[in-house]
């Protein structure tokens, strides 16, 4: 088993209806729930903020906002564990952020140290 | 944990009409946009970290952190509530404010008050029903379109010719204010209207039809709880919903197929709604005003009190029917007046009855016009003419259960010429 990370970057937020959004949230739940019961979550991870501050460079300049495009945006992450990068890639394709327009799953196998 | 069915849409009717009295009429998007944003982050917060232990909280307590940022940061570019105005400018008094206004009692009073808002005299009445579902039930543009049997284009285009009007006032109707006796029966004929789309209006998709039913009911619900709404005419159309609404289970069959009220398995209704209904109309008949609404439901009690068709009390049901026309007189009206002189004088006594029906040419696309006379014609023997009335009544069935009950009874007369019937 290899260890993998998912970073999730929904795009821009969409329109839903209420019912709309109370069914993606369901969708979202049974992919995890699926996932967790076949022993693949390691860590369900974390939502995160959409804003925050940018330290960059040798001035340790701060500036507002990640980055300038929202679909750049990582809105999570989760640590998942897989027997390799393919079927990690293949557990990812089951997950609603692709019903999204701009919707993307970056599957990224955790270094193996020693 | 599983999230209750349409959670979500009822905490969008909530959480918009709690926001809405707090942000203003006009900036009812505003309000939109904050509860859509709740929703995002419940999206991405649940479905990781687990579904809170009381979700419509969570969601409450969302829409109110973010109802706080938009109103610090808005509010020199903004006016708000006009009579909250002051309070909502000093740091002091704003988070009070916004917690009393997100306080559950007075949730229900703003849910009851948008509705009143949606109901506008200056909105023909599928508009204002159209904005009671989208705003107090918290429909989608599609499900409204849905409901109404309508395109998502046009329902748009509905909705956002009444929210433009409701944008014209700054503040939720109040019900203390002059025009409330005049709102009131707005209202009560908008979720009448609701009810009806849910209970006759049956398209293919049944499930979504008897959820406007329910939403009605809710929505009703709300108006004879409230001192100031719960007038004689409110709790006799809550009356009426509870007793068409225990008939709800019987009014199709295990294929789907719709029942008449004669052949309906009378064990299948909801004798806690009877029960519900009978006390609401008791407690209805105070006052000295008689509505339509009151005598809709005494005749729908008379029905839910028969236990099986054959001992419905026609005499009362036509002296009802009478009473009702001379409120409320239309050639529907006459038309189940006539069945029910069908009912107690025989086949031909309720064909004459029809026939002398004022403005009858107006129920000719009217299905339900055709097939009486088809199923009275068929009573008297006359399959030939009941054939060619429940050919008339195929003609303008509205949906496919229409469809599939209209063909069934025409079928029947067609096969039955092979036998003598012996009648009903």
């Amino acid at each position: 088993m290899s260890e993998f990370v998912y970073l999730y970057r929904s795009g821009g937020r969409p329109t839903r209806s209420a019912e709309q959004a109370q069914q993606e949230m369901q969708r979202w739940m049974a992919w995890l729930k699926d996932l967790a019961e076949k022993g693949h979550v390691k860590d369900p991870g974390h939502p995160l903020e959409r804003s925050g501050k940018l330290v960059s460079g040798k001035a340790r300049s701060v500036t507002d906002g990640p980055f300038a495009e929202t679909k750049d945006v990582i809105g999570g992450y989760t640590l998942v564990q897989a027997a390799d990068l393919n079927q990690a890639v293949a557990l990812a394709a089951g997950c609603p952020i692709f019903e999204i327009a701009d919707g993307t799953v970056e599957v990224r196998p955790v270094m193996k140290l020693g | 944990m599983d999230l209750g069915d349409h959670l979500f849409r009822r905490e969008s009717g909530r959480i918009v009409a709690a926001l809405t009295r707090i942000f203003g009429i006009h900036n009812l998007a505003l309000a939109e946009d904050v509860v859509q944003d709740a929703f995002c982050r419940a999206i991405e917060v649940w479905p990781f970290r687990g579904i809170p232990d009381n979700p419509s909280a969570w969601l409450m307590a969302t829409a109110r952190n973010r109802a706080i940022d938009v109103l610090r940061r808005e509010r020199t570019a903004r006016t708000f509530a006009p009579e909250l105005g002051r309070l909502l400018e000093s740091e002091w008094t704003l988070v009070p404010m916004v917690d009393e206004a997100l306080a559950g009692s007075a949730i229900k009073d703003d849910v009851l008050r948008m509705m009143f808002s949606c109901c506008d005299p200056r909105l023909s009445e599928e508009v204002q029903i159209a904005l009671v579902l989208h705003l107090a039930c918290g429909f989608g543009i599609d499900e409204t379109a849905a409901a109404f049997l309508s395109t998502e284009a046009a329902m748009y285009k509905r909705l956002s010719r009444g929210k433009k009007v409701l944008a014209g006032s700054t503040r939720l109707f109040d019900l203390t204010d002059a025009d409330f006796a005049a709102r009131l029966s707005a209202v009560q004929r908008a979720l009448y209207l609701l009810f009806n789309e849910g209970y006759h209006g049956a398209s293919a998709e049944s499930a979504v039809r008897t959820e406007l039913c329910r939403e009605a009911v809710r929505l009703m619900t709300l108006l004879v709880d409230h001192p100031l709404t719960a007038q004689p005419s409110s709790l006799a159309l809550a009356a009426l919903m509870h007793l068409h609404a225990a008939r709800l289970p019987g009014r199709l069959d295990a294929a789907g197929n719709l029942n008449s009220l004669f052949d309906q398995d009378r064990s299948r209704w909801d004798s806690r709604l009877i029960e519900q209904g009978l006390e609401l109309l008791n407690l209805a008949a105070t006052g000295s005003e008689l509505t339509a609404y009151h005598v809709e439901a005494a005749i729908a009690a008379v029905h839910a009190k028969a236990l099986r068709a054959e001992d419905t009390d026609w005499n009362r049901i036509v002296t009802l029917y009478d009473l009702l026309l001379t409120i409320r007189p239309s050639p529907v009206v006459a038309l189940n007046r006539a069945i029910a002189v069908a009912q107690s004088e025989g086949a031909e006594c309720g064909l004459n009855a029809i026939r002398a029906i004022a403005g009858v040419e107006r129920l000719v696309d009217y299905p339900f016009y055709h097939a009486a006379l088809g199923e009275l014609e068929h009573r008297c023997h006359r399959d030939d003419l009941a054939r060619a009335h429940f050919q008339a009544a195929l003609a303008c069935a509205r949906n496919p259960m229409e469809q599939r009950y209209l063909q069934q009874r025409l079928d029947s007369c067609a096969s039955s010429q092979m036998s003598i019937r012996t009648g009903r």
